[in-house]
């Protein structure tokens, strides 16, 4: 019965997903407006705007090859299998086992790929200019991601998402100056990722600040739809992976029935409806830094990442 | 098994010594490129046959005046075996599809002695078979990489190349001699009997980095990599690049693991880490700085060689500090990392070779677009380029995965120093890899896509035929390895005891496992999960949008219309080589390699186009360049003065020299 009910958690947690990317979106900037004095569009605008754009026919480049096709599909199918893997309501979902941190960051970098690749495919001076500082980010981020995940590694033993949860859950890590250097690493590290201010501006379309937008200049109607709701789904994902490290309180138990779940869902929506407040406010706070201070906010957050697991490895020893 | 290894060694040295005979004739070059990749295959069947047979041994009727050679094949050496095949057969069968005509003699002659050279080496099993074989390989492929040496730049990386070749077996030979067992025996097994300990085992593994380490590009003795992989032939360069280094880190884990004892202290693992990701990140910001295609894969290659030292280290320091099961996690991830980076850097140089030969150019800048003209060629590399670029579920996501296991269990060796080195390295290897994602899709970007940056690049043409075979076997081995890691893995299993003493990290047919309960990678599962998500995906937009696609120019950013002789449009207004690496030229190279920028901008109203120049400085190379040149000045000037001695000067010397060789050897007798 417990298979079945993970089986079952995870196709709710698929279709919570497919309905919750857009809306965590839409709250963002919705909230964000409210901040700066603005009345905001409604939440569910980003999930009208991405059913508009689903109804228009693409235009693409007269050059453009296969990847212009078939990159938007693959950035949004590794997007959503990253985050199914990503615990949400419920622990031990049928995915569990596979929901490795590792796995996740190298899921993230296909679609990050495919997207630099569809970037470059027309030829077009901005295509190449945004893979090419995507890439570049992406370097610094990766491993301030994995050193993030050494501490946690470390602490739990494995680098597999839910026994990462239910170390934390169980208290018996209780709290340490490596956690929390670990999370800002994190933290500094999902801005990146998800091109957010101050890396990136992810409501601009000036042309010379921006990273994400400029590699999907050229695309159009459906094509544009699914790279919209892959960074959704992005964003989301990095919302859950903090909520399912560092705050996995709340989840229905592994293998519990559908009853429990209610009382999952609703944590979890305070979660993410928290980390959504704190991303808008912290955007509305400061200003975008410029493309080439990006480099030191990244190393920055490798060297506290790596702070962190230096710290741990002293006071092991010192206890 | 091994007698038809040997027989095989054998055969390919015929076929060198026929090859100036075959070369007279398109049939005759074809035959020797046939064997060649028969060769290959034969070696896949060894290295197979190796590690589910009994190890053997063979002791040859002839050899060296003091005794025979001996041969051996042992799970170690055949798992080796293994790379050696995939990128020999791929590259015979590329080869066999580029025969148009005679060759030239001098390119067919020492491509046989080569492969040969590599069997031998992992065949050995005693010094002096050993030396032989890696200095067969050195030469033969020196001989390779000078072929075209009416061009200069080649003439400067067959020096460069022999220099380092020649130091490497010198080192080798220092480090056999000090290693030598009771009366200066040099087989193995004598070798195995009287491991060194302290400053001589220190000594010894300094040695071996100099002599193997710098063949497998190992920084800081990697200049010559980069020079010399891509002046060779394209199917020699994959098989330089994709076997060759492995076989001189095949050298290192011999020495090492075998020949040194299993009694090794934690240290020793050290100085492999620390080389291992050190080239790990030069090669791989190297890789995003280079502008030829062929130079940046080499670069790549430092980089991959880097990786599997980082986890040979790992597993020595493991197995110091009686760490087995996790010493066998490390050497699974650098033995599968060795197979799976042949195959798909095998790959990339043929796909490289075949650029070359249908657009005529290894320069990024003079490339671009063919994704239209060679379709083929285009998918494979994408293959291999994702495979390099750690994406799942692909070949070099998995090893790249356990290697990453490897290192964040690396605290459990208890040193504090070593807890330090080890965070750190796994710093410097994920931004190694995350370093050679960027460089392979600045590779694969501006070759395949974007628009044709010339007219000879709009004019592509593919080959078919044995070609193709050889880009679509590398290819299917790389997504095949990358799907069942476990199933190599068992197979791989004797060779892991051999290392690590302990049997391989928990696999199967679907999962790689970290050790004690630790995390699992599930390849085909992966694959089927981001397959399905992709279908999902495709059939909800499907669903709801209308079919097919519209065409229209694309937005130039606002450039005028190109002129009329310039159909494609303005090449210069999409990204260059130089322009892509600028980023991390700026954010890393300036730091690392002395980057520099300089743009000259003509003053307003002045007409001229305005520059920007931009370059770098690998540090090792300027430091070799610098005072050895000097040195070796200074040395042949005190040697010219030899020349003005008069005769009773030159047999004093002479009488000299033989007293104190005599009294050398008195005095060794003594002790």
């Amino acid at each position: 019965m417990a298979v079945l009910w993970g089986i079952l958690a995870q196709l709710a947690h698929i279709a919570l997903l497919l309905a919750a990317a857009p809306l965590l979106t839409g709250v963002v900037r919705w909230l964000k407006s409210r901040m700066m004095g603005r009345r905001g569009p409604h939440p569910l605008q980003p999930m009208r705007d991405l059913l508009k754009l689903l109804r228009k026919r693409p235009v693409l480049a007269e050059n453009a090859s296969a990847i212009s096709r078939a990159a938007p599909y693959l950035a949004a199918g590794a997007a959503l299998a990253a985050a199914a893997l990503v615990p949400s309501f419920a622990r031990g979902m049928a995915f569990a086992p596979l929901a490795d941190l590792i796995l996740v960051a190298g899921l993230l970098a296909l679609g990050r790929v495919a997207m630099a690749l569809a970037g470059m495919d027309v030829g077009t001076p901005f295509g190449g200019l945004g893979a090419a500082r995507e890439m570049s980010f992406a370097a610094l981020a990766e491993p301030a991601l994995i050193v993030a995940a050494l501490t946690l590694a470390i602490l739990a033993g494995t680098t597999n998402l839910d026994a990462i949860g239910a170390a934390f859950r169980d208290g018996g890590l209780g709290l340490r100056v490596s956690l929390g250097l670990a999370l800002v690493a994190l933290l500094a590290v999902a801005v990146a990722e998800n091109a957010r201010i101050p890396v990136d501006n992810p409501a601009t379309h000036l042309e010379l600040t921006m990273v994400h937008e400029a590699m999907i200049l050229e695309a159009s109607g459906r094509h544009l739809a699914l790279w919209e709701f892959a960074a959704m789904l992005r964003l989301l994902l990095w919302l859950m992976l903090l909520s399912a490290i560092f705050l996995p309180f709340g989840q229905a138990a592994a293998g519990a029935a559908p009853h429990y779940w209610p009382l999952g869902l609703l944590a979890f929506a305070a979660k993410l409806g928290g980390l959504a407040l704190a991303l808008a406010a912290f955007e509305s706070a400061i200003a975008k830094m410029r493309v080439f201070r990006v480099p030191e906010f990244l190393g920055a957050a490798l060297l506290l990442g790596l702070l962190g697991a230096v710290l741990l490895f002293v006071s092991t020893r010192l206890t | 098994m091994l007698t038809m290894l040997a027989l095989l060694a054998g055969a390919l040295l015929a076929l060198a010594a026929a090859a100036p005979l075959l070369a007279r004739s398109a049939a005759g070059s074809r035959a020797l490129q046939a064997g060649t990749a028969g060769a290959g295959l034969l070696m896949l069947a060894g290295g197979v046959g190796g590690l589910i047979g009994a190890p053997a041994t063979l002791t040859l009727p002839f050899g060296p005046p003091w005794g025979p050679a001996r041969l051996a094949l042992d799970p170690l050496s055949a798992w080796f075996l293994l790379p050696v095949g995939v990128a020999t057969l791929s590259a015979g069968l590329f080869a066999l599809g580029g025969v148009h005509g005679p060759e030239a003699p001098r390119r067919l002659a020492p491509w046989p002695v080569f492969l040969a050279g590599m069997l031998v080496t992992l065949l050995a099993a005693d010094g002096f078979t050993l030396l032989l074989g890696f200095e067969a390989m050195s030469l033969a492929s020196w001989a390779l990489v000078a072929h075209d040496h009416a061009q200069a730049e080649n003439r400067r990386a067959a020096r460069l190349y022999l220099g380092f070749a020649g130091m490497g077996g010198l080192a080798l030979a220092l480090a056999l001699g000090l290693s030598g067992g009771a009366g200066g025996a040099l087989d193995f097994a004598a070798l195995r009997a009287a491991p060194p300990e302290g400053l001589r085992a220190a000594a010894i593994l300094a040695l071996v980095l100099a002599g193997a380490g710098s063949k497998a590009g190992l920084a800081p003795l990697h200049v010559w990599l980069p020079l010399a992989h891509p002046a060779a032939p394209s199917h020699v360069s994959a098989v330089m690049s994709g076997a060759m280094t492995k076989v001189a880190l095949y050298v290192v884990a011999r020495f090492v693991f075998d020949l040194m004892g299993p009694a090794q202290p934690v240290w020793m693992g050290a100085p492999l880490i620390a080389l291992g990701a050190a080239s790990a990140v030069i090669g791989a910001l190297r890789a995003n700085l280079e502008e030829d295609g062929k130079t940046l894969l080499a670069c790549s290659t430092i980089e991959n060689v880097g990786l599997i030292a980082i986890g040979l280290g790992l597993a020595l320091a493991f197995r110091g500090a009686d760490l087995p099961a996790l010493a066998a996690v490390a050497a699974a991830a650098a033995l599968l990392h060795a197979l799976n980076h042949a195959a798909f850097k095998s790959l990339l140089f043929l796909a490289a070779g075949e650029v070359l030969h249908g657009a005529g150019s290894r320069r990024l800048d003079r490339l671009g677009g063919l994704i239209h003209r060679m379709p083929v060629t285009a998918w494979a590399a994408l293959v291999a380029v994702g495979a390099a670029a750690a994406l799942p579920p692909l070949s070099g996501f998995a090893s790249e995965w356990l290697l990453l296991q490897a290192l964040l269990a690396a605290w459990r060796v208890g040193d504090l120093a070593f807890q330090i080195g080890a965070a750190a390295a796994t710093a410097l290897a994920a931004l190694a890899t995350a370093l050679a994602a960027a460089a392979m899709v600045r590779f694969w970007g501006l070759v395949f896509l974007g628009r044709p940056r010339t007219p000879r690049a709009a004019g592509a043409e593919e080959t078919g035929g044995a070609a193709r075979a050889a880009l679509l076997v590398p290819a299917a081995l790389t997504i095949a390895f990358g799907l069942l890691p476990g199933p190599l893995l068992d197979l791989a299993e004797p060779a892991l005891r051999l290392i690590a003493g302990a049997p391989a990290p928990r696999s199967g047919l679907l999962l790689v496992g970290a050790a004690e309960g630790g995390a699992r990678y599930w390849p085909i599962l992966v694959a089927l999960l981001l397959a399905g998500a992709t279908a999902l995906v495709l059939w909800q937009v499907r669903r709801r949008a209308p079919a097919g696609v519209a065409r229209g120019p694309a937005w130039d950013c606002g450039f005028i219309a190109p002129p009329s002789h310039l159909p494609f449009g303005d090449p210069a207004t999409q990204p260059s080589a130089a322009g892509f690496g600028q980023p991390l030229r700026r954010m890393l190279g300036t730091s690392l390699l002395a980057a520099r920028e300089q743009v000259t901008m003509p003053a307003p109203g002045d007409p001229r186009a305005a520059r920007i120049e931009a370059g770098f400085h690998d540090p090792a190379l300027a430091a070799l360049e610098g005072p050895l040149p000097r040195w070796r000045d200074a040395v042949a000037a005190q040697a010219e003065r030899l020349r003005d001695l008069s005769i009773r000067q030159c047999l004093g010397l002479s009488f000299g020299a033989v007293v104190l060789m005599l009294a050398l050897l008195a005095w060794m007798e003594a002790r």
